[in-house]
Protein backbone atom coordinates (compact mmCIF):
# COMPACT_ATOMS: atom_id res chain seq x y z
CA UNK A 1 0.00 0.00 0.00
CA UNK A 2 1.67 3.79 -0.52
CA UNK A 3 0.64 6.03 1.70
CA UNK A 4 1.64 9.91 1.45
CA UNK A 5 2.13 11.76 4.55
CA UNK A 6 2.39 15.77 3.84
CA UNK A 7 5.70 17.12 5.74
CA UNK A 8 7.56 20.11 6.18
CA UNK A 9 10.78 18.56 4.99
CA UNK A 10 12.00 15.10 3.14
CA UNK A 11 12.45 12.27 4.57
CA UNK A 12 10.63 9.37 7.46
CA UNK A 13 12.33 11.83 10.52
CA UNK A 14 10.37 15.15 9.20
CA UNK A 15 7.64 16.48 11.15
CA UNK A 16 3.89 16.51 9.88
CA UNK A 17 3.06 19.60 7.53
CA UNK A 18 -0.53 19.63 8.59
CA UNK A 19 -1.46 21.90 5.31
CA UNK A 20 -2.34 19.55 2.58
CA UNK A 21 -2.38 22.11 -0.37
CA UNK A 22 0.77 24.13 0.93
CA UNK A 23 2.45 21.69 2.50
CA UNK A 24 6.52 21.62 1.77
CA UNK A 25 6.75 18.34 1.05
CA UNK A 26 5.22 14.93 0.37
CA UNK A 27 6.66 11.69 1.75
CA UNK A 28 5.31 8.60 -0.37
CA UNK A 29 5.79 5.42 1.62
CA UNK A 30 5.33 2.00 0.40
CA UNK A 31 4.25 0.27 3.82
CA UNK A 32 5.36 -2.65 2.96
CA UNK A 33 8.69 -2.21 2.34
CA UNK A 34 9.10 0.93 4.11
CA UNK A 35 10.63 2.37 1.23
CA UNK A 36 9.92 5.56 0.46
CA UNK A 37 10.55 8.74 -1.64
CA UNK A 38 10.28 12.40 -0.73
CA UNK A 39 8.77 15.11 -3.44
CA UNK A 40 8.73 18.57 -3.03
CA UNK A 41 4.95 19.94 -3.42
CA UNK A 42 5.56 22.05 -6.57
CA UNK A 43 2.94 24.90 -5.67
CA UNK A 44 3.07 25.20 -2.07
CA UNK A 45 3.23 29.07 -2.86
CA UNK A 46 -0.31 29.21 -5.96
CA UNK A 47 -2.07 32.21 -4.99
CA UNK A 48 -4.95 29.74 -5.94
CA UNK A 49 -5.86 26.70 -6.28
CA UNK A 50 -3.05 24.98 -4.60
CA UNK A 51 -4.70 22.13 -3.28
CA UNK A 52 -5.96 21.16 -6.65
CA UNK A 53 -2.75 20.48 -7.75
CA UNK A 54 -1.22 19.24 -5.05
CA UNK A 55 -4.29 16.70 -5.16
CA UNK A 56 -3.60 15.74 -8.69
CA UNK A 57 0.40 15.33 -8.30
CA UNK A 58 -0.36 12.87 -5.28
CA UNK A 59 -3.03 10.85 -7.64
CA UNK A 60 -0.56 10.84 -10.35
CA UNK A 61 1.57 8.79 -7.73
CA UNK A 62 -0.89 6.38 -7.17
CA UNK A 63 -1.10 6.65 -3.53
CA UNK A 64 -3.88 4.61 -1.75
CA UNK A 65 -3.76 6.92 1.89
CA UNK A 66 -2.97 10.29 2.64
CA UNK A 67 -2.17 11.67 5.99
CA UNK A 68 -2.27 15.16 6.88
CA UNK A 69 -3.97 17.73 9.05
CA UNK A 70 -6.26 19.24 6.76
CA UNK A 71 -7.88 19.11 3.35
CA UNK A 72 -9.64 21.72 1.30
CA UNK A 73 -12.82 21.49 -0.31
CA UNK A 74 -11.30 21.26 -4.00
CA UNK A 75 -8.60 18.77 -3.00
CA UNK A 76 -11.17 16.44 -0.92
CA UNK A 77 -13.56 16.96 -4.15
CA UNK A 78 -10.51 14.86 -5.98
CA UNK A 79 -9.09 12.43 -3.61
CA UNK A 80 -12.39 11.37 -2.81
CA UNK A 81 -13.37 11.07 -5.91
CA UNK A 82 -10.31 8.69 -6.56
CA UNK A 83 -10.95 6.45 -3.38
CA UNK A 84 -7.80 8.04 -1.64
CA UNK A 85 -8.31 7.25 1.51
CA UNK A 86 -7.55 10.29 4.10
CA UNK A 87 -6.62 10.44 8.09
CA UNK A 88 -5.93 12.77 10.36
CA UNK A 89 -2.92 12.99 11.84
CA UNK A 90 -0.86 17.42 12.71
CA UNK A 91 1.96 16.28 14.49
CA UNK A 92 4.78 14.49 14.72
CA UNK A 93 6.85 12.57 12.63
CA UNK A 94 6.01 11.26 9.26
CA UNK A 95 6.90 7.58 10.31
CA UNK A 96 5.23 7.79 13.66
CA UNK A 97 2.03 9.14 11.65
CA UNK A 98 2.43 5.69 9.47
CA UNK A 99 3.03 3.62 12.94
CA UNK A 100 -0.21 5.55 13.86
CA UNK A 101 -1.81 4.57 10.74
CA UNK A 102 -0.97 0.83 10.87
CA UNK A 103 -2.43 1.06 14.51
CA UNK A 104 -5.57 2.20 13.56
CA UNK A 105 -5.13 4.66 15.81
CA UNK A 106 -5.95 7.99 13.26
CA UNK A 107 -9.61 9.30 12.39
CA UNK A 108 -10.68 9.73 8.84
CA UNK A 109 -11.31 12.80 6.91
CA UNK A 110 -14.98 12.60 5.92
CA UNK A 111 -15.39 15.91 4.76
CA UNK A 112 -13.25 18.55 3.66
CA UNK A 113 -11.69 20.17 7.66
CA UNK A 114 -10.15 23.60 6.35
CA UNK A 115 -11.98 26.18 4.25
CA UNK A 116 -9.50 26.21 1.38
CA UNK A 117 -9.57 29.57 -0.44
CA UNK A 118 -12.00 29.76 -2.69
CA UNK A 119 -14.55 29.01 -0.61
CA UNK A 120 -16.64 26.09 -2.55
CA UNK B 1 -13.12 63.64 -15.18
CA UNK B 2 -12.78 60.29 -13.49
CA UNK B 3 -12.14 60.38 -9.83
CA UNK B 4 -10.99 57.52 -8.00
CA UNK B 5 -11.84 57.58 -3.81
CA UNK B 6 -9.35 54.93 -2.43
CA UNK B 7 -7.23 54.26 0.90
CA UNK B 8 -5.17 51.48 1.66
CA UNK B 9 -7.05 51.36 5.15
CA UNK B 10 -10.85 50.31 5.63
CA UNK B 11 -13.27 52.62 7.13
CA UNK B 12 -11.05 56.11 6.67
CA UNK B 13 -14.22 57.61 4.95
CA UNK B 14 -14.07 57.02 1.37
CA UNK B 15 -18.32 56.74 1.08
CA UNK B 16 -18.13 59.81 2.86
CA UNK B 17 -16.22 61.98 0.74
CA UNK B 18 -17.30 60.02 -2.65
CA UNK B 19 -21.01 60.56 -1.96
CA UNK B 20 -20.37 64.41 -0.36
CA UNK B 21 -18.59 65.02 -3.43
CA UNK B 22 -20.95 63.76 -6.09
CA UNK B 23 -23.78 65.59 -4.35
CA UNK B 24 -21.83 69.03 -4.00
CA UNK B 25 -21.14 69.01 -7.14
CA UNK B 26 -24.33 67.83 -8.88
CA UNK B 27 -25.26 66.57 -12.29
CA UNK B 28 -22.67 63.39 -11.44
CA UNK B 29 -21.88 59.69 -11.12
CA UNK B 30 -21.19 57.96 -8.33
CA UNK B 31 -19.79 54.75 -8.76
CA UNK B 32 -20.03 52.39 -6.32
CA UNK B 33 -17.22 49.94 -6.64
CA UNK B 34 -16.91 48.33 -3.50
CA UNK B 35 -18.58 45.27 -5.07
CA UNK B 36 -18.34 43.35 -1.82
CA UNK B 37 -19.60 45.43 0.00
CA UNK B 38 -21.71 48.51 -1.58
CA UNK B 39 -22.76 51.04 0.87
CA UNK B 40 -22.97 54.25 -0.74
CA UNK B 41 -27.02 54.11 -0.77
CA UNK B 42 -27.03 53.99 2.78
CA UNK B 43 -26.59 57.81 2.34
CA UNK B 44 -28.56 58.26 -0.44
CA UNK B 45 -31.47 55.95 -0.32
CA UNK B 46 -32.26 55.40 -3.97
CA UNK B 47 -34.82 53.19 -5.26
CA UNK B 48 -32.38 50.81 -7.47
CA UNK B 49 -33.13 49.01 -10.53
CA UNK B 50 -31.55 46.31 -11.67
CA UNK B 51 -29.95 47.16 -15.47
CA UNK B 52 -27.97 43.87 -16.45
CA UNK B 53 -26.28 40.16 -14.78
CA UNK B 54 -22.14 40.28 -14.82
CA UNK B 55 -21.35 36.74 -16.08
CA UNK B 56 -17.82 35.43 -16.60
CA UNK B 57 -17.18 32.19 -18.73
CA UNK B 58 -16.46 28.84 -17.74
CA UNK B 59 -15.65 25.92 -19.29
CA UNK B 60 -17.78 23.15 -19.91
CA UNK B 61 -16.34 19.82 -21.16
CA UNK B 62 -17.65 17.36 -23.48
CA UNK B 63 -16.80 13.90 -21.74
CA UNK B 64 -17.90 12.17 -25.06
CA UNK B 65 -14.79 13.95 -26.63
CA UNK B 66 -12.45 14.28 -24.08
CA UNK B 67 -9.89 11.90 -24.38
CA UNK B 68 -8.27 12.72 -20.92
CA UNK B 69 -5.21 13.89 -22.39
CA UNK B 70 -4.61 16.43 -19.40
CA UNK B 71 -3.55 19.39 -21.40
CA UNK B 72 -6.12 21.62 -19.98
CA UNK B 73 -5.62 20.81 -16.09
CA UNK B 74 -1.56 21.48 -17.70
CA UNK B 75 -2.78 24.45 -19.43
CA UNK B 76 -4.80 26.34 -16.58
CA UNK B 77 -2.24 28.88 -14.09
CA UNK B 78 -5.73 29.01 -11.76
CA UNK B 79 -5.71 25.41 -11.23
CA UNK B 80 -9.50 25.80 -12.24
CA UNK B 81 -9.19 22.48 -14.06
CA UNK B 82 -8.20 18.94 -13.22
CA UNK B 83 -7.28 15.45 -15.02
CA UNK B 84 -8.47 12.77 -12.61
CA UNK B 85 -8.02 9.13 -13.73
CA UNK B 86 -11.41 8.86 -15.45
CA UNK B 87 -13.06 12.38 -15.68
CA UNK B 88 -12.06 16.11 -15.61
CA UNK B 89 -13.12 17.99 -12.38
CA UNK B 90 -14.02 21.92 -13.04
CA UNK B 91 -13.30 24.48 -10.31
CA UNK B 92 -15.37 27.48 -11.46
CA UNK B 93 -14.57 29.41 -8.99
CA UNK B 94 -10.98 29.40 -9.62
CA UNK B 95 -11.52 29.89 -13.50
CA UNK B 96 -10.86 33.74 -14.40
CA UNK B 97 -12.60 33.02 -17.87
CA UNK B 98 -8.83 33.17 -20.00
CA UNK B 99 -9.99 30.45 -22.88
CA UNK B 100 -7.22 29.00 -22.63
CA UNK B 101 -8.03 25.75 -22.09
CA UNK B 102 -10.77 25.48 -25.38
CA UNK B 103 -7.63 26.67 -27.30
CA UNK B 104 -5.49 23.90 -26.37
CA UNK B 105 -7.77 21.53 -26.12
CA UNK B 106 -7.31 19.03 -29.25
CA UNK B 107 -10.63 17.22 -29.32
CA UNK B 108 -12.21 20.50 -29.34
CA UNK B 109 -14.25 18.86 -26.30
CA UNK B 110 -14.61 22.18 -24.21
CA UNK B 111 -16.56 25.01 -25.09
CA UNK B 112 -17.62 28.29 -22.91
CA UNK B 113 -20.70 28.86 -21.09
CA UNK B 114 -21.51 32.08 -18.90
CA UNK B 115 -21.83 31.80 -15.13
CA UNK B 116 -23.41 34.71 -13.12
CA UNK B 117 -21.27 35.93 -10.40
CA UNK B 118 -23.27 40.00 -10.08
CA UNK B 119 -25.54 42.25 -10.80
CA UNK B 120 -25.09 46.25 -11.88
CA UNK B 121 -28.13 48.42 -10.50
CA UNK B 122 -28.76 52.03 -11.11
CA UNK B 123 -30.65 54.63 -9.12
CA UNK B 124 -31.59 58.59 -9.93
CA UNK B 125 -33.33 61.35 -7.64
CA UNK B 126 -34.61 64.19 -8.64
CA UNK B 127 -33.75 65.88 -5.36
CA UNK B 128 -30.06 65.08 -5.21
CA UNK B 129 -29.27 65.26 -9.21
CA UNK B 130 -26.96 62.35 -9.00
CA UNK B 131 -27.09 59.18 -10.41
CA UNK B 132 -25.72 56.41 -8.90
CA UNK B 133 -24.33 53.10 -10.24
CA UNK B 134 -23.91 49.98 -7.71
CA UNK B 135 -21.91 46.95 -8.35
CA UNK B 136 -22.97 43.91 -6.04
CA UNK B 137 -20.97 40.66 -6.15
CA UNK B 138 -22.98 37.41 -5.42
CA UNK B 139 -22.25 36.01 -1.76
CA UNK B 140 -19.47 33.31 -1.55
CA UNK B 141 -18.27 34.63 -4.93
CA UNK B 142 -14.52 35.54 -4.94
CA UNK B 143 -13.92 37.60 -8.02
CA UNK B 144 -14.80 41.14 -7.58
CA UNK B 145 -12.86 42.88 -10.48
CA UNK B 146 -15.25 41.79 -13.31
CA UNK B 147 -18.17 43.37 -11.51
CA UNK B 148 -15.91 46.53 -11.19
CA UNK B 149 -14.79 46.85 -14.68
CA UNK B 150 -18.50 46.13 -16.06
CA UNK B 151 -19.75 48.73 -13.78
CA UNK B 152 -17.18 51.45 -15.45
CA UNK B 153 -18.23 50.38 -18.67
CA UNK B 154 -21.59 52.50 -17.85
CA UNK B 155 -19.34 55.97 -17.50
CA UNK B 156 -20.92 58.53 -19.62
CA UNK B 157 -17.16 59.95 -20.32
CA UNK B 158 -19.15 63.60 -20.74
CA UNK B 159 -19.89 64.15 -17.07
CA UNK B 160 -17.76 63.83 -13.65
CA UNK B 161 -18.24 59.89 -12.79
CA UNK B 162 -16.81 60.02 -9.07
CA UNK B 163 -15.70 55.97 -8.29
CA UNK B 164 -15.72 54.76 -4.68
CA UNK B 165 -12.95 52.25 -4.01
CA UNK B 166 -12.95 49.11 -2.17
CA UNK B 167 -11.10 49.36 0.60
CA UNK B 168 -7.22 47.46 0.89
CA UNK B 169 -4.48 47.50 -1.86
CA UNK B 170 -5.56 44.22 -3.98
CA UNK B 171 -6.94 43.74 -7.50
CA UNK B 172 -10.60 44.86 -7.01
CA UNK B 173 -8.61 48.33 -5.67
CA UNK B 174 -6.40 48.29 -8.40
CA UNK B 175 -9.35 47.05 -11.59
CA UNK B 176 -11.56 50.44 -9.65
CA UNK B 177 -8.55 53.03 -10.01
CA UNK B 178 -6.32 52.20 -13.12
CA UNK B 179 -8.49 54.07 -15.12
CA UNK B 180 -9.23 56.85 -13.28
CA UNK B 181 -7.74 60.30 -14.15
CA UNK B 182 -7.36 61.50 -10.64
CA UNK B 183 -7.20 59.49 -7.44
CA UNK B 184 -8.41 60.70 -3.82
CA UNK B 185 -6.71 58.88 -0.98
CA UNK B 186 -8.46 58.93 1.71
CA UNK B 187 -6.70 58.54 5.08
CA UNK B 188 -7.01 59.47 9.08
CA UNK B 189 -4.11 60.70 11.15
CA UNK B 190 -3.00 57.66 12.74
CA UNK B 191 -0.10 54.93 12.74
CA UNK B 192 -2.77 52.34 10.90
CA UNK B 193 -3.86 55.23 8.35
CA UNK B 194 -0.22 56.15 7.51
CA UNK B 195 0.59 52.77 6.79
CA UNK B 196 -2.32 52.25 4.36
CA UNK B 197 -1.74 54.99 2.92
CA UNK B 198 2.35 54.43 2.06
CA UNK B 199 0.83 50.95 0.68
CA UNK B 200 -1.99 53.30 -1.53
CA UNK B 201 1.03 55.58 -2.72
CA UNK B 202 3.27 53.06 -3.60
CA UNK B 203 -0.13 51.37 -6.04
CA UNK B 204 -1.07 54.38 -7.53
CA UNK B 205 2.70 55.47 -7.84
CA UNK B 206 2.89 52.40 -10.14
CA UNK B 207 -0.78 52.55 -11.80
CA UNK B 208 0.61 56.59 -13.28
CA UNK B 209 -2.29 57.87 -11.57
CA UNK B 210 -1.87 61.61 -10.91
CA UNK B 211 -3.31 61.74 -6.65
CA UNK B 212 -3.72 63.71 -3.57
CA UNK B 213 -4.70 62.79 -0.09
CA UNK B 214 -7.76 63.68 2.35
CA UNK B 215 -7.23 63.70 6.06
CA UNK B 216 -10.50 62.80 7.64
CA UNK B 217 -11.36 62.97 11.26
CA UNK B 218 -7.94 65.58 11.40
CA UNK B 219 -7.36 66.16 14.65
CA UNK B 220 -7.34 62.55 16.37
CA UNK B 221 -3.85 60.99 16.44
CA UNK B 222 -0.36 63.08 15.23
CA UNK B 223 1.12 64.66 12.76
CA UNK B 224 2.92 62.16 10.64
CA UNK B 225 0.35 61.87 7.48
CA UNK B 226 1.11 65.19 7.27
CA UNK B 227 5.22 64.80 7.51
CA UNK B 228 4.65 61.82 5.36
CA UNK B 229 2.84 63.80 2.61
CA UNK B 230 5.44 66.74 3.33
CA UNK B 231 8.60 64.99 2.74
CA UNK B 232 6.79 62.83 -0.16
CA UNK B 233 5.04 66.02 -1.72
CA UNK B 234 2.04 64.83 -2.25
CA UNK B 235 -0.82 67.42 -2.10
CA UNK B 236 -3.38 67.22 1.03
CA UNK B 237 -6.42 68.02 -1.04
CA UNK B 238 -8.50 68.63 2.47
CA UNK B 239 -8.42 67.71 6.20
CA UNK B 240 -12.18 67.10 7.40
CA UNK B 241 -12.03 67.48 11.25
CA UNK B 242 -13.41 64.96 13.91
CA UNK B 243 -16.41 67.02 14.15
CA UNK B 244 -19.34 66.43 16.12
CA UNK B 245 -21.61 67.37 13.89
CA UNK B 246 -20.46 65.75 10.79
CA UNK B 247 -20.40 62.18 13.35
CA UNK B 248 -23.90 62.92 14.10
CA UNK B 249 -24.91 63.49 10.41
CA UNK B 250 -22.90 60.09 9.69
CA UNK B 251 -24.66 58.01 12.34
CA UNK B 252 -28.32 58.94 10.61
CA UNK B 253 -27.44 58.80 7.55
CA UNK B 254 -27.02 62.14 6.37
CA UNK B 255 -24.59 63.40 3.65
CA UNK B 256 -23.50 66.85 5.86
CA UNK B 257 -22.75 68.42 2.61
CA UNK B 258 -26.59 68.82 2.84
CA UNK B 259 -26.76 70.33 6.19
CA UNK B 260 -23.46 72.01 6.50
CA UNK B 261 -23.25 74.82 3.11
CA UNK B 262 -19.64 75.38 3.73
CA UNK B 263 -18.53 71.79 3.20
CA UNK B 264 -20.14 71.99 -0.09
CA UNK B 265 -18.61 74.91 -1.27
CA UNK B 266 -15.59 72.81 0.33
CA UNK B 267 -15.55 70.17 -2.18
CA UNK B 268 -16.57 71.96 -5.20
CA UNK B 269 -13.49 73.36 -4.60
CA UNK B 270 -11.85 70.49 -3.97
CA UNK B 271 -13.06 69.53 -7.63
CA UNK B 272 -11.67 72.64 -9.43
CA UNK B 273 -8.13 71.75 -7.73
CA UNK B 274 -8.00 68.29 -9.52
CA UNK B 275 -9.63 69.71 -12.51
CA UNK B 276 -6.77 72.53 -12.60
CA UNK B 277 -4.10 70.08 -11.55
CA UNK B 278 -4.60 68.06 -14.36
CA UNK B 279 -5.24 70.55 -17.27
CA UNK B 280 -1.72 71.38 -16.05
CA UNK B 281 -0.71 68.26 -16.61
CA UNK B 282 -1.95 68.42 -20.02
CA UNK B 283 -4.36 66.09 -19.33
CA UNK B 284 -7.53 67.73 -20.98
Amino acid sequence: MKICVTASNSGLEASVDPHFGRCKYFVLVDSKSMEFESIENGQGSASGGAGVQAAQQVIGKGIDVLITGSVGPNAFSLLSSEGIEMKIFSSGSVIEAIRAYEFGSLESIDSANSPGKSKM
Amino acid sequence: MKIAIASGKGGTGKTTVAVNLALALGNAQLLDCDVEEPNCNLFLGFDLEKQEDVTITVPEVDSEKCSLCGKCAEFCQYNAIAKLSSSIMLFPKLCHGCGGCVLVCPENAITEEKRSIGIIEKGTDEHFNIELLQGTLNIGEPMASPVIRQLQAHIDESTVAIVDSPPGTACPVIASVAEMDYCVLVTEPTPFGLNDLALMVDLVRQLDVQFGVVINRHGIGDARVEDYCRAERIPILMKIPNDREIAVLYSKGIPFVEQMPLWKENFRELYRYICKFISYQGGF
